[in-house]
């Protein structure tokens, strides 16, 4: 546990990071390592190029799309503190932790995570999945079936029929609200969590 | 109570006649169930009174006897049948009263009728006639209930909980068996029970038996109190797999009390272990073996479909049958084999034989269900088999009780640690309050050999006493418990699109994060095995036609159609007739569904169901019912004014060849081979399909005349031009729908099918057949349709944007807003045109969608 220790000093302001992602200083020391085997240029920061290196993830239909999303807009670097910030939101819901009221709300709750899920399908962040967005992600998710034989017809009911779902107030795009409704029977805690990073 | 009395008069005369029958069996034993489906003693019986009554008549009679009397030829048979019907009455009789299934579960109640029953049989006899025996229960009752359980098996559910449920029907197993056997050895050293004589040995064989949670006791009555979906999988995929731990535990000390004591030693002990393994991954892998087996004769079974759904009953039972025979764990066997063959069966079968594997499997394993449950209930009345002693019953029920408890709680904290959902406290509880025991346990403690074990009857009362308690007093506060501790229920299970979607969407997610986390997390497994599956076991246990169309999401969007059509007939029946597609603005069917591209495939079911009912085909003519029922149903709501009477005649071709003539011919045939299915049902069914489809397709684009010249101007992409100079060249009517904007290799996507169709032109892929000029042979009737009526040819040919501001058509107009998916039919092509060319080139790196010109969006909410 000494490198565990000294490995956290390394990381500036590792407090507050965990204060707010709540991970464990294990998690901590090894999402740093894991940073920084990604650069590999010791940069000190990750490009997206060095996500490009995985090689499941190029594999990944939505694989750039996900990278995109550590990605705030316009930026091309991302330090450790937003990495370890947007993983926090795959971080397992732990219920019984006492939530303080003034806290903000922590990364991994249930709205945070479908904000991210919503941001992937909203590719040019209007705040709504439009419905040529939603094509293409099941597009992409449905393509990755190996030897799937799709006829963009049946793409395109698919997207029709799911905008038709959440679609309230008939705008032809599903809005954050729309998709939080339209997702409230699916438990997003247990299906947006990683175990390893309980 | 007072619905019960109707009916039970019914079965008060089936019970006497079953006692009336009984002076014929007065010669077998009572411990020969011939309630039951024949056992082996029951048939050498029936055999030998069938021969000597018959021939007792022969060499005797006088004169030709016109009519006989010859009730011991038909014995056995005739009792199970009745013992069928009178057990399925009683459940009949039980749901006829909402009141007391309600409070009661279903198995307690079946148990008490079963006294009930015994009781009269007891009055009538002075003995059991009928008990239920460990070989009728294991061969003839429990194989179709545990294939039942395998097939209709959750399976994502039950693989991603498969380390949890694996613990739990091991290591809780085990617990139960040691602890209960060890504390009952205990309290009887320590003179708790009186003088028996069991040995520590027995004690821990006794808790063997009574260790494992019974299936059956578990799906009935879990089936009724609806608990959320992991809670479920996790107490019924327990009692499936722990069988082979009582299985193995069973032989085990079965075997260690016949070697006495002294005789084991070390090596004994790890050949027990070993033999775990081996009856336990044995038995799931018989099962493996014939689920291959079957998933592979189900893809060559098209020719006789009529059967193909038996090969799963056939198989299934072999299953069983081998691990049996091999000594291996027979219900993991058939669990396993239920549990792998489904996806392929599935999309192997013909959709009509996966409902009947569906019907039938359910109607077997209900119907057995029932009939353990009674005679359960039957065997207890039974004097000889009852031996008493307090102490005994009580603490097996009590310790059963408690280490349950235990073992649930300890093995869950634990779990707790790793999962990434722990199981929460008040589930902790109706896990272990769920332990039921049930038949097998009965079963089990039948068997036991008397010789070697003096106290069996006091260990079969006791068990008996374990299974009533459990079953009727545990399944009756079941469902209180269950809404008093607020237990999540199973939320209802409403088919949605959006979820699956990002159901699928989120596995992929997760798995992304894993590899960017640089760590093997489950994902990364279930990745690794789909990725395997899709390449290597779909295509070896597959069909191709069925691979192509395996998709989950494409069975929930199937589903939905179905049901959308569904709602729409019964919507048109109500109303007299589809008409009010046409004509009613604000029909009561949900537009919104309604007029989704959905129809590319249900149509077919439209077609025939409306056919059918709405206008009696039969007795109409055919150029009847051209005029009236085709339009109707027709998607082209908005054009019917636009017919003409050539395309009539293409329809009215069609229709003569492929449909109306077929069915016809077929109505009124009786064939044990064909059941009423038209041959070429399927390929009409195809072609079908493809006209729908093709039908949508320039439904579409016809509607209002705004799309397609959209499409043409904005994105002059090469299929674009291709679809263009179609148009033009031919020119024709029956042009448009020909054209079909995606790529040939799109179009396979049912070739698989179509390849068998009889037609020649139906064997191809549309596009070909139209451009070909096959139009009248063609079975595809949309030219009708589909024609481009001459006042919207314009805003083809000019290929300008003037296009967006062309008024749609009146009726249209009017529709528009009540019809807002109507809308969408125009957004699609639009964007998915422009996308297309970037999907196929860029699998890895789509770009990013573009955003929605809003020049376009007025145009389409115009």
């Amino acid at each position: 546990m000494g490198s565990t220790a000294s490995t956290l000093s390394k990381i500036p302001d590792v407090e507050t990071l965990m204060q707010e992602t709540g991970f464990t200083p294990a998690h901590m020391v090894r999402l740093y390592d894991r940073f920084k085997a990604l650069d590999k240029e010791r940069k000190g920061h990750l490009c997206p190029q060095d996500f490009g290196a995985i090689k499941e993830l190029a594999e990944n239909p939505i694989g750039d799309r996900i990278v995109g999303a550590f990605f705030s807009q316009g930026q091309e670097t991302l330090d450790f503190h937003s990495f370890v910030r947007i993983l926090a939101h795959f971080r397992p819901v732990d219920k019984d932790r006492p939530r303080d009221p003034n806290v903000p709300e922590p990364i991994n709750s249930r709205s945070n995570k479908l904000k991210f899920a919503f941001q992937l399908y909203d590719q040019d962040k209007d705040g709504k999945i439009s419905r040529a967005e939603l094509l293409q992600i099941i597009w992409q998710v449905l393509r990755a079936m190996l030897e799937m034989q799709v006829t963009e017809e049946q793409l395109e009911s698919i997207a029709d029929r799911t905008i038709q779902e959440a679609d309230l107030d008939r705008d032809e795009a599903i809005s954050f609200d729309e998709f939080r409704k339209s997702l409230e029977k699916v438990n997003i805690d247990h299906k947006m969590s990683i175990r390893f990073l309980r | 109570m007072v619905p019960r009395w109707p009916a039970f008069l019914p079965l008060l005369f089936l019970v006497s006649l079953l006692c009336f029958g009984r002076p014929c069996l007065a010669s077998s034993s009572s411990d020969t169930s011939h309630g039951e489906t024949a056992t082996s003693s029951g048939h050498g019986e029936s055999g030998g009174h069938g021969e000597s009554g018959g021939h007792g008549e022969s060499l005797n009679i006088t004169t030709l006897p016109i009519v006989s009397w010859k009730w011991s030829h038909v014995t056995v048979p005739y009792f199970v049948a009745l013992w069928i019907l009178v057990c399925w009455l009683c459940k009949l009789v039980f749901e006829l009263n909402h009141h007391l299934t309600s409070v009661f579960p279903e198995s307690g109640l079946l148990i008490l009728i079963g006294f009930v029953l015994g009781g009269i049989i007891w009055g009538a006899d002075k003995a059991q006639t009928f008990t239920l025996t460990p070989t009728n229960f294991f061969f003839y009752l429990l194989p179709q209930i545990i294939l039942d359980a395998g097939y209709f098996m959750p399976n994502r559910l039950f693989f991603r909980n498969l380390g949890t449920i694996l613990i739990y029907a091991i290591i809780g197993t085990c617990w139960n068996a040691a602890a209960v056997g060890l504390s009952l050895w205990g309290c009887y050293e320590g003179g708790a029970m009186g003088d028996l004589d069991i040995g520590l040995l027995q004690f821990l064989l006794f808790g063997s038996l009574l260790a494992a949670v019974d299936p059956v006791a578990v799906i009935a009555v879990f089936e009724e109190v609806h608990v959320n979906e992991v809670l479920f999988i996790l107490v019924f995929g327990e009692s499936l797999l722990n069988d082979g731990v009582t299985v193995v535990l069973y032989n085990v000390f079965d075997a260690f009390v016949s070697l006495g004591g002294e005789k084991i030693d070390a090596a004994e002990i790890v050949k027990g272990i070993i033999s775990f393994f081996v009856v336990a991954f044995g038995g799931s892998l018989v099962g493996v073996v014939f689920a291959i087996l079957l998933s592979l004769l189900t893809r060559c079974t098209k020719n006789i479909q009529i059967i193909e759904a038996g090969f799963i009953f056939v198989l299934g039972y072999l299953s069983y049958l081998t691990a049996e025979m091999l000594s291996l764990s027979a219900i993991l066997s058939i669990t396993f084999c239920g549990v792998c063959c489904q996806k392929y069966v599935n999309a192997n079968m013909d959709e009509k034989s996966v409902i009947t594997v569906r019907y039938a499997m359910k109607v077997l394993a209900n119907g057995s269900e029932t009939m353990i449950f009674v005679f359960l209930g039957i065997t207890a009345i039974d004097k000889t088999i009852w031996v008493w002693n307090t102490g005994f019953i009580l603490l097996s029920l009590l310790f059963i009780f408690i280490y349950r408890f235990i073992g649930v709680f300890f093995l869950t904290w634990i779990l707790n640690k790793y999962r990434l959902v722990p199981i929460s406290i008040i589930d902790q509880v109706v896990m272990s309050y769920g332990g039921l025991r049930g038949a097998v346990a009965y079963g089990l403690a039948a068997m036991l050999d008397e010789s070697k074990i003096k106290e069996k009857n006091l260990m079969i009362s006791t068990t008996l006493i374990v299974v009533y308690f459990t079953v009727i007093l545990q399944g009756i506060t079941m469902k209180p418990l269950v809404q008093w501790l607020k237990v999540k229920r199973v939320s209802s299970s409403e088919l949605k699109l959006i979820e699956k979607v990002n159901n699928r969407a989120f596995d992929h997610v997760l798995a992304a994060i894993e590899d960017i986390c640089g760590r093997i997390g489950d994902n990364w497994w279930t990745r690794g095995w789909k990725k395997f599956e899709e390449h290597w076991i779909s295509w070896l246990l597959m069909k191709p036609s069925a691979r192509k169309s395996q998709d989950y999401i494409f069975g929930i969007f199937h589903k939905l159609n179905l049901e959308d059509a569904a709602n729409y007939v019964t919507e048109g029946e109500r109303r007299g007739s589809l008409a009010f597609l046409r004509t009613d603005d604000k029909a009561g069917v949900d537009f919104k569904k309604k007029f989704g591209s959905e129809f590319a495939e249900v149509m077919p079911d439209i077609m025939a169901d409306t056919s059918e009912a709405g206008f009696g085909i039969e007795n109409v003519p055919v150029t009847s019912i051209i005029h009236d029922s085709v339009p109707s149903v027709s998607l082209n709501i908005y054009e019917e004014d636009m017919r003409n009477t050539a395309q009539d005649i293409n329809a009215h071709h069609l229709l003569q060849q492929h449909l109306y003539r077929s069915r016809k011919n077929h109505r009124h045939r009786y064939s044990r081979s064909h059941f009423g299915i038209n041959e070429s049902e399927n390929e009409v069914q195809e072609i079908f399909q493809r006209t729908m489809r093709s039908r949508l397709e320039s439904f579409k684009s016809a509607k209002m005349g705004v799309t397609p010249a959209k499409k043409i101007t904005k994105h002059p992409k090469k299929v674009r031009e291709q679809r263009e100079h179609k148009h033009m060249s031919n020119g024709t009517a029956v042009d448009k729908s020909k054209t079909h904007p995606y790529g040939d290799e799109d179009f396979e996507f049912s070739e698989g099918d179509s390849a068998s169709g009889v037609s020649g032109g139906s064997s191809f892929p549309m596009r070909v057949t139209y451009s070909a000029g096959a139009g009248i042979e063609n079975p595809a009737f949309m030219p009708e349709m589909d024609t481009p009526p001459p006042m919207r040819n314009p805003p083809w040919a000019p290929g300008s944007d003037v296009d967006a501001t062309v008024a749609p058509s009146q009726r249209a107009q009017r529709q528009l807003p009540w019809t807002p998916s109507n809308l969408r039919r125009l957004a699609p092509l639009r964007i998915s045109d422009r996308s297309t060319d970037s999907f196929v080139m860029a699998d890895v790196i789509p770009p990013p969608p573009e955003p929605e010109d809003p020049a376009q969006g007025d145009g389409t909410h115009m």
